[in-house]
C-alpha cells in the first residue's frame, strides 16, 4: 500500500471533562474521496477542526506524505494544502465575492511585514475566473455574498478552495440548507474531485450522499473509528448498525 | 428608486451627506447667511479634527465587532499626562511619543481584557472609561495642570492656508484620515478588520489572525482618541481633567449616522467623518439659528435613532430589491 496523503495516528482531544477523541486512527489516499460519517458527538467535527487548524489535538500525531506535520492554525492548514468548507459558517456576508476568496490571502501590490495595499484588478479577475472554474454563474465579483443564494454561497467557497490548488478538500456537511438541486450539484462537484487531482473527505449525516460520492466510508461513534471500508464492499444498513 | 437602493446599499454613508448638505442650507437660512461665514467655518473646521480622529477610531473598531466607550476619557487622560511630563522637563516630542504609548497601553488592556476573558468590549470599555477618566482627576488633583507656553503646539494649532481658514489640525486630520482610509478600504488588514467584524468564526476559518486583528483595532482606536484630545487642549490652552465626559456616544453616534452597522463588518473611515461633522453642524447650527443650545442633545440622539432605523430598514428593502432582480 502506499503512503497515504494524510494519516493520524492516536489522536486524542478532550474538553471540558469530554474525551471528545479517544485514540482515533485515520487515513486518507490521495486521489480518494473517503466519506465521514458519525451521529451527534461521535468526534467527526472534532477531527475535521484539528486538520483544518482550527484547533489543536491534545495528543497524537499527523503526518501529510509520511512527513509529521503541527497544524497551529488555519492558516497553517491552508500552507500543507488543506482547505476545509463549513457547513454555513465559510464566508463573510457583508464583503463582496472578490473580498470573500481572498480573505487571508489578499494578492498586494506591495507589502511590507505582510501588509500592504490590495490589488483589486487582480482579486476580481482571479474571482471570476475561480467562479467559472466551477461552473457558478453570479451577477459579478463585486456582489455582496449575503445576496447569494445558499447554493451560490457555497459554490463561491468550492472556488475559493480550488483557486488556491488544494490538494485535500474537507467538506463538512456542505448539503445542510441546500435545496435538492443545489445539493445534486455540490455532490457531483464533490464526485469530480479525484479527476481534478483533489482529495476529499465528505462529512454527511445523509448516507446515501456518501455512497453516491464516495470511494471509502468511515465511520465514528463515541470518539474512535467504528468502520472503515470501501464504498461497494459494505452497504447502508451496515454502515447504519455501526452507528 | 431601484438604482438609488443599489448606490445606498454600496455607499451607506451618502445619505449622512445628503442630510449634511440639507442642514448646511437650512441652517444657513435660518442663520441669516452667519452659518457658512468664513469667521463661523473657521471654528467649526478648528473643532471638527478633534472629534473627527475619535470618531473615526471608533469606526474601525466598531466594525472590526468590538466597542470602545473610554475614548472620551482617553480624549482627558493623554493631553493631562503631557501637560504633566512636560512640566516635570520632558521635553515636547518625546511627552507626545509617552503620551501615545500611555493611550496605546489603555487600548491594549481594553482588547486584552475582552479578548481572554471573552466578556462584551461594552463592559471592558465601560469599566476603563471610570477608570481613565479617575486617573486623570487623581493625577490633575482636579484642577487643571499648567500648559507652558513654550510647547511648540503651534504645529498643531496655528492657523495655515489661504486667509488662514483652516489649522494646522485640520492637515494633520486629513492625512490620518487618508491613512486610515487607504488602510480599511484598499490593504489586506482592512479586509481582516471587515471579515473579523462580518463574521468572526468565517475570518478565524480562513487564516485571518482575528485576535491581532482586534487587538490593532482596539489600539488605534485609543491612540486616535488620546491624540485628538490632545490637540483639543493645545488649542483651548488648558488641559481641564473633564473634557471629553459624552464624547464617547457622541463618537459611536458620528459612526451610526455614518453608516456604521451597530453588529460589525459595515462602515467607512468617510462615513465617520461624515456623521462627526453631521453632530458639529446640528451643534452649531442650532446655536446660530437662536435655538436653545440645550436641543442639542436632543437632536443628536434623535438623528441617531432615526439613522440605524433607516439604514436597517434600506438594507432589508435593498435585499429584497436585489433578490428579486
Amino acid at each position: 500500500m502506499t503512503t497515504p496523503l494524510i494519516s493520524v495516528r492516536n489522536l486524542h482531544k478532550w474538553y471540558a471533562g469530554v474525551h471528545a477523541l479517544k485514540g482515533v486512527d485515520f487515513d486518507v489516499q490521495a486521489g480518494e474521496v473517503c466519506g465521514l460519517v458519525g451521529d451527534n458527538g461521535a468526534g467527526k467535527s472534532t477531527l475535521i477542526k484539528i486538520l483544518s487548524g482550527v484547533q489543536r489535538p491534545n495528543r497524537g500525531e499527523i503526518k501529510i506524505d509520511g512527513r509529521l506535520v503541527q497544524i497551529t492554525s488555519p492558516k497553517s492548514a491552508m500552507k500543507l494544502g488543506i482547505e476545509t468548507i463549513y457547513q454555513d459558517n465559510s464566508m463573510v456576508p457583508t464583503m463582496s465575492i472578490a473580498r470573500n476568496l481572498f480573505i487571508g490571502r489578499e494578492p498586494l501590490r506591495f507589502a511590507i511585514g505582510g501588509l500592504g495595499l490590495l490589488d483589486y484588478q487582480r482579486m476580481r479577475e482571479g474571482a471570476m475566473r475561480a467562479i467559472a472554474d466551477v461552473d457558478l454563474q453570479v451577477r459579478s465579483p463585486d456582489a455582496l455574498l449575503g445576496e447569494l443564494s445558499g447554493g451560490q454561497r457555497q459554490g463561491v467557497a468550492i472556488a475559493r478552495a480550488m483557486h488556491f490548488k488544494s490538494r485535500v478538500l474537507i467538506l463538512d456537511e456542505p448539503t445542510n440548507h441546500l435545496s435538492v438541486k443545489e445539493t445534486s450539484k455540490v455532490l457531483g462537484f464533490v464526485r469530480s474531485l479525484p479527476a481534478q487531482g483533489v482529495t476529499g473527505i465528505l462529512i454527511s449525516h445523509n448516507l446515501h450522499h456518501v455512497f453516491q460520492s464516495c470511494q471509502r466510508i468511515v465511520v465514528m461513534a463515541r470518539g474512535q473509528m467504528v468502520l472503515d471500508k470501501p464504498v461497494d464492499e459494505t452497504n447502508v444498513d451496515e454502515v447504519s448498525d455501526a452507528l | 428608486m431601484r438604482r438609488l437602493f443599489r448606490i445606498y446599499l454600496e455607499k451607506p454613508e451618502l445619505a449622512g451627506v445628503a442630510l449634511l448638505i440639507v442642514l448646511t442650507v437650512v441652517f444657513e437660512i435660518r442663520s441669516d447667511g452667519v452659518f457658512l461665514s468664513a469667521e463661523n467655518l473657521r471654528g467649526m473646521l478648528g473643532l471638527l479634527p478633534e472629534v473627527g480622529l475619535v470618531s473615526i477610531g471608533v469606526t474601525i473598531l466598531m466594525i472590526c465587532g468590538e466597542f470602545d466607550l473610554s475614548v472620551g476619557s482617553m480624549f482627558a487622560l493623554m493631553p493631562v499626562c503631557i501637560a504633566l511630563m512636560t512640566n516635570a522637563g520632558v521635553p515636547f516630542i518625546p511627552a507626545m511619543l509617552l503620551g501615545l504609548v500611555i493611550a496605546a497601553a489603555v487600548g491594549f488592556a481594553n482588547g486584552f481584557i475582552t479578548l481572554t476573558f471573552n466578556i462584551p468590549s461594552f463592559i471592558t470599555t465601560l469599566g476603563m472609561l471610570f477608570i481613565v477618566r479617575s486617573l486623570t482627576v487623581v493625577l490633575t488633583g482636579g484642577f487643571p495642570p499648567l500648559l507652558s507656553s513654550d510647547l511648540p503646539t503651534g504645529v498643531f494649532t496655528q492657523f495655515v492656508g489661504p486667509g488662514g481658514m483652516i489649522r494646522a489640525s485640520f492637515m494633520w486630520f486629513v492625512i490620518i484620515a487618508l491613512i486610515a482610509a487607504a488602510m480599511l478600504g484598499g490593504s489586506n488588514f482592512g479586509n481582516w478588520i471587515r471579515a473579523t467584524g462580518g463574521f468572526f468564526d468565517a475570518a478565524a476559518a480562513m487564516g485571518v489572525p482575528v485576535r491581532r486583528v482586534k487587538m490593532t483595532c482596539f489600539v488605534m482606536c485609543s491612540m486616535l482618541a488620546g491624540f485628538g484630545g490632545t490637540i483639543q487642549v493645545f488649542r483651548l490652552g488648558a488641559p481641564l481633567p473633564s473634557i471629553g465626559e459624552g464624547l464617547e456616544l457622541q463618537a459611536v453616534a458620528a459612526a451610526v449616522i455614518g453608516g456604521t452597522a451597530l453588529m460589525g463588518g459595515i462602515g467607512t473611515v468617510f462615513g465617520a467623518i461624515v456623521g462627526a461633522l453631521l453632530i458639529r453642524v446640528i451643534d452649531n447650527g442650532l446655536v446660530l439659528s437662536q435655538v436653545d443650545a440645550n436641543w442639542f442633545k436632543c437632536a443628536v440622539g434623535g438623528l441617531t435613532i432615526f439613522a440605524v432605523v433607516a439604514n436597517s430598514w434600506l438594507r432589508r428593502t435593498a435585499r429584497r430589491i436585489k433578490v428579486e432582480a
